[in-house]
């Protein structure tokens, strides 16, 4: 599948697009007063480097939230795949429970949860309990949640014919499914997935109701502060560009499993 | 000795019972086919031969070695999963709907299984697999993947996949069902080979005329018992049962 926005004239737009609203809500920040054209330009290019370098920190958060999430929910999603997959009942419905739990409330309610659920349910301290940490394990619970629904149908799209060949050749049950099944089924969810994580992407900002100190957690502070929506759109630009470069990856690995059908 | 020995298999799906007590014995160089209606009980002859399913009562042994034996009352005992492994190297199975591996080419498809299941040199493998592909008419295609290939050639691959580990019996089911008349007889003649070659196989099969061509015993299942059995000469042209005669006139 090739994706036709990943062109570089539609890279050129989007950030013309993105240049332009940042001038138009400058322009409107400094309407007021009365300034010369040439001190607004050296201004406006102050203000939206110091803005930047600001976000900076937010963003390694934010950065760092993505992949840790995905590092374990890959992984977890694939147990309680598993798990929702297994003959065994009493597994089977809790993984189900699990699912329709984490997919049913919000990830912002689940992340308060995950904070302060401790500190209410067993009087912990929240002081060694830093809201990164948190705010990983919350996002890793939710994202296993929907990486389980899209393993699971990945799997059962398998043609039985595939474990039945595999069986006559004399595969074990492990080798069968990570020689035989899995990769076709990695091949099979990628689209779905790429979905996931592009709105994970979007979705590290909810940290902020933990007070984890993200990007957008900064911005809004920024926006506070300065009376300006500047930051606002800086912090738009961090998150497009971020996930700019997450579709591309993806699409380059839509592209390298091509080889087969 | 046999290299198939099945006696008395029983095989119900819930209160369905396909197969009523069937006995199949293949001897080495033989080539058996399996005719009858559909839902007669063919196919799940084939797939309690290969382990695909688990018989009920009754007892199969692959060159002596029991697979499974009969216990209290003729229930079928099933001998280890170490055992039934180390069993399934005597046999090859060729499906229908090819069934190759999309994520390997030609050739890996053919030698992962030797490799990583058992473990055979490497370089013999492949020294086999090329020879095998060769003689299926498809020396160029090691390197293709299944998707690339005719639905008679995606079957060629997966008999020579059937073949490498050199297995006592190769057995087919349905090997022609997928495939178009001219790609059909593509795969009939590479099998035609095979028996001249005097592999031992064991066949279900729709076409007649091949059967007849290729096989020295025909069995004929209806309702899951053998109904008629001997050499095509005697079953499908001179068939003395009724149900087999009806069943022939209707192809005819």
């Amino acid at each position: 599948m090739r994706r036709a926005n990943l062109k570089p004239s539609f890279i050129i737009s989007a950030l013309a697009v993105f240049f332009a609203s940042s001038v138009v809500v400058y322009a409107a920040d400094v309407a007021q007063s009365d300034p010369s054209i040439g001190s607004c330009i050296v201004e406006f290019w102050q203000r939206v480097c110091s803005i930047v370098q600001i976000l900076g920190k937010g963003v390694l958060y934010s950065v760092g939230l993505f992949f840790l999430t995905i590092l374990f929910a890959l992984p977890f999603g694939l147990l309680v795949a598993f798990a929702r997959m297994s003959k065994n009942p009493i597994l089977s419905n809790i993984a189900r429970v699990y699912i329709s739990i984490m997919r049913g409330t919000p990830l912002m309610l689940q992340l308060l949860i995950v904070y302060f659920g401790p500190y209410y349910l067993f009087g912990m301290s929240l002081k060694n309990y830093p809201e990164f940490m948190a705010a990983v394990i919350a996002f890793v619970l939710n994202y296993s949640a929907y990486f389980a629904e899209i393993y699971r149908s990945g799997i059962s799209s398998i043609p039985v014919g595939q474990y039945e060949a595999a069986n006559v050749l004399g595969y074990s049950k492990n080798q069968t499914f990570f020689k035989i099944i899995l990769p076709q089924v990695i091949k099979r969810i990628l689209p779905p997935v790429t979905n996931e994580v592009i709105t994970l992407v979007k979705d590290t900002s909810l940290a902020q109701v933990i007070a984890v100190i993200e990007t957008f957690t900064i911005a809004k502070q920024l926006a506070n502060a300065q009376a300006s929506m500047l930051p606002l759109i800086c912090a738009g630009v961090y998150y497009y560009i971020f996930n700019f470069i997450v579709a591309f990856a993806m699409e380059r690995i839509e592209k390298k499993l091509n080889y087969y059908r | 000795m046999a290299v198939l020995e099945i006696k008395n298999l029983h095989k119900s799906f819930g209160e369905l019972e396909v197969l009523k007590g069937v006995d199949l014995s293949v001897a080495k160089g033989e080539v058996v086919s399996i005719i009858g209606p559909s839902g007669s009980g063919k196919s799940t002859l084939l797939r309690c031969a290969t382990l695909l399913e688990r018989m009920d009562k009754g007892s199969m042994a692959y060159l002596g070695d029991y697979a499974v034996s009969e216990g209290e009352n003729g229930k079928s005992i099933y001998a280890s999963n170490d055992e039934l492994r180390r069993l399934k190297r005597h046999f090859g199975l060729v499906f229908q709907n090819f069934n190759l591996f999309p994520h390997y080419s030609v050739i890996k498809n053919i030698v992962d299984a030797p490799i990583t299941v058992q473990h055979r040199n490497k370089d013999e493998v492949y020294e086999k697999a090329r020879l095998l592909l060769d003689k299926m008419g498809l020396k160029d295609r090691e390197n293709y993947y299944p998707h690339q290939l005719s639905g008679g050639q995606q079957q060629r691959v997966s008999i020579a996949r059937a073949l490498i580990n050199d297995p006592a019996v190769l057995f087919f089911d349905e090997p022609t069902s997928a495939l178009d008349p001219e790609l059909t007889q593509e795969v009939l003649k590479i099998i035609r080979e095979l028996a001249e070659q005097k592999t031992t196989m064991v066949i279900v099969t729709h076409e007649m005329n091949f059967a007849a061509e290729v096989s020295n015993k025909i069995i004929f299942i209806n309702e899951g018992l053998i109904v008629e059995e001997g050499t095509p000469q005697e079953v499908i042209y001179s068939p003395k049962i009724k149900r087999t005669q009806e069943f022939l006139a209707h192809l005819k």
